[in-house]
């Protein structure tokens, strides 16, 4: 090696710095990306918030069963795939490769049935005659704020369910590391994370009332 | 602590699992009870943050990373949350008038 080479090599030594927090990079990066994402579901709710403050008519269409049932269900799957997540991670970290692809396969399939839950609980408000644009029992914006909140939640769990089989198959065939699991592992536990306030302000507070 | 440093255990796991499992479903009982509205979102939203709080700190590791990041993650997240709440007193003026008037 030339003194230049060792030179310049030295000079981008001094020029390259830690990551910040002493953490991945691509880490950090998932982290902003969920605190931004964070910013457009809370920005979602609390317009559905002033437009629910707003309509002194807004509807309390969901009756227990069969919507109140779904959502405890859909609840339940989506917290307990948060669980199976993590045990792909201490899996991946621990070097047990299949361990950790069968239980993001887990993982994924939680996500597949809680879509799917979500999809059949949609046609039957669509076949009650809920759309975007009108509903049955009141005021039009509520189908506007309930399709688009939960839609964006949906989309979200859809595009978690393509990287969970998409990383998994990578991972185990060498392309990516236990690291990676453990970032979309942040993802996939964001969503889970968002529907703890999807489910009580888009649901729970919109349960028929019983006498 | 970084990334490839201890996660803790999978007992400790299970406990905030049940946890988050046990709040969410209380939060279907308060849909239940008879309660105005107000008290009944502030139960659901207290409960929606206990439930968020443990996740992030526990599921998401947010504890185990060096305290800076929390910090950072912590401040910047609440400081952006609560900079949208602008918009609740139009909410409430158009719906009974200026917000904590005396005549509505």
């Amino acid at each position: 090696m030339s003194h230049a080479n060792v030179a310049v090599g030295a000079h981008s030594q001094e020029l390259s710095e830690g990551s910040p927090f002493s953490i991945p990079t691509k880490k950090l990066v998932m982290w902003l990306f969920l605190i931004s994402d964070a910013a457009t579901f809370a920005a979602c709710l609390m317009a559905y918030g002033f437009l629910r403050n707003a309509t002194p008519d807004w509807p309390k269409p969901f009756q227990f069963l069969p919507t109140v049932v779904n959502a405890m269900v859909m609840t339940f799957i989506l917290i307990t795939s948060s669980l199976t997540m993590l045990i792909a991670i201490r899996a991946a970290k621990a070097g047990n490769k299949s361990k950790a692809f069968n239980w993001m396969l887990i993982t994924a399939a939680g996500g597949i049935v809680f879509a799917i839950l979500h999809i059949r609980e949609w046609l039957g408000m669509i076949g009650e005659g809920a759309t975007l644009f009108h509903n049955p029992w009141g005021t039009a914006i509520f189908g506007a704020s309930f399709f688009s909140i939960t839609g964006l939640h949906l989309l979200h769990v859809t595009g978690g369910v393509i990287a969970l089989i998409v990383v998994g198959l990578r991972y185990r065939g060498g392309r990516y590391n236990a690291d990676d699991i453990e970032i979309l592992g942040l993802y996939w536990h964001f969503v889970d994370l968002v529907w703890m306030f999807v489910v009580p302000f888009v649901y729970l507070l919109n349960v028929a009332p019983t006498h | 602590m970084n990334s490839t440093q201890d996660r803790g255990s999978l007992a400790r796991d299970l406990i905030v699992y049940v946890a988050i499992l046990v709040i969410a479903a209380l939060q279907f009982v308060i849909a239940y009870q008879h309660i105005d509205g107000a008290q009944m979102f502030a139960r659901m939203l207290a409960l929606a943050m206990l439930e968020a709080g443990l996740g992030v700190l526990f599921f998401m590791h947010l504890w185990m990373e060096t305290r800076g990041f929390l910090i950072f993650v912590a401040v910047f997240t609440l400081f952006v949350l609560a900079a949208m709440n602008y918009l609740w007193p139009d909410s409430f003026r158009i719906l009974v008038g200026a917000p904590f008037s005396s005549y509505h």
